[in-house]
């Protein structure tokens, strides 16, 4: 499951997602919109997306996981469109029949898609306004 | 001589889109242009995106792709900026 939605985000859909009987464990991740950025007040956040781009770029990460450790499935959905304080704007699973290589494969996920998938923030504050790109994210 | 044309369609994204107001345009350009020239022209036709230059990486047909591409009839082009100047940035 790849995906870039305008819906709001849920971790369960994709922990159903990827559960096999071979798995031990499933590691999450979300991302929500923090209150501030770089000191400075939020007052919403406006996600774009290059969908088509970042879902093959998202599949290129779930090969190179595959490449790194023994892992069962991996899901990843990114949500687009104008999020409050508060809402999930990236959400990760990974299932994996050992937690050491599906919490591994988890943060691995959740960094690439940061450095190099084609989806930006408009940060929005109280005193004015940033778009934010793909290698300039703040972790969450 | 005859000067070949081809077509090709940017996307544009965040603040691209908004400096050049759509979501997309058709440009033509001659034939074995590379993605550097079509940099220069929309620079030309959209002089504030000039401002994100330093930081600014490109795709073609959906993957990262060096300013010396070549570029043929219906490829798609993209702007990837990292980072660009908001309302006060």
């Amino acid at each position: 499951m790849l995906d870039i939605t305008d819906q709001q985000l849920s971790l369960e859909p994709l922990v159903n997602a990827v559960k096999r009987s071979s798995s031990g464990a499933v590691a999450t991740f979300l991302g929500v919109v923090r209150e501030q950025t770089r000191g400075r007040q939020v007052r919403y956040l406006e996600y774009d997306a290059y969908r088509e781009m970042a879902i093959l770029k998202m599949r290129g990460i779930t090969d190179e996981i595959r490449g790194k450790w023994r892992v069962d499935e991996i899901a990843m959905v990114h949500r687009v469109g104008r999020l409050q304080i508060g809402e999930a704007s990236v959400a990760i699973a990974v299932s994996a029949p050992h937690r050491r290589e599906a919490l591994a494969a988890c943060a691995y996920a959740i960094d690439r898609l940061k450095e190099m998938v084609p989806i930006w923030k408009k940060e929005v504050w109280t005193d004015g306004e940033e778009w934010v790109g793909p290698g300039r994210c703040e972790h969450h | 001589m005859v000067e070949y044309m081809i077509k090709v369609r940017v996307r544009c994204f965040a603040a691209i889109r908004e400096i050049v107001g759509v979501s997309e345009l058709f440009v033509e350009l001659p034939e074995g242009s590379t993605l550097m020239q079509l940099i220069h022209l929309l620079h030309g036709q959209f002089p504030q995106l000039q401002a994100l230059t330093g930081s600014v990486l490109f795709s073609v047909n959906r993957e990262y792709a060096s300013p010396d591409t070549r570029l043929a009839g219906g490829d798609e082009v993209a702007f990837i900026p990292p980072v660009s100047g908001g309302a006060d940035a």
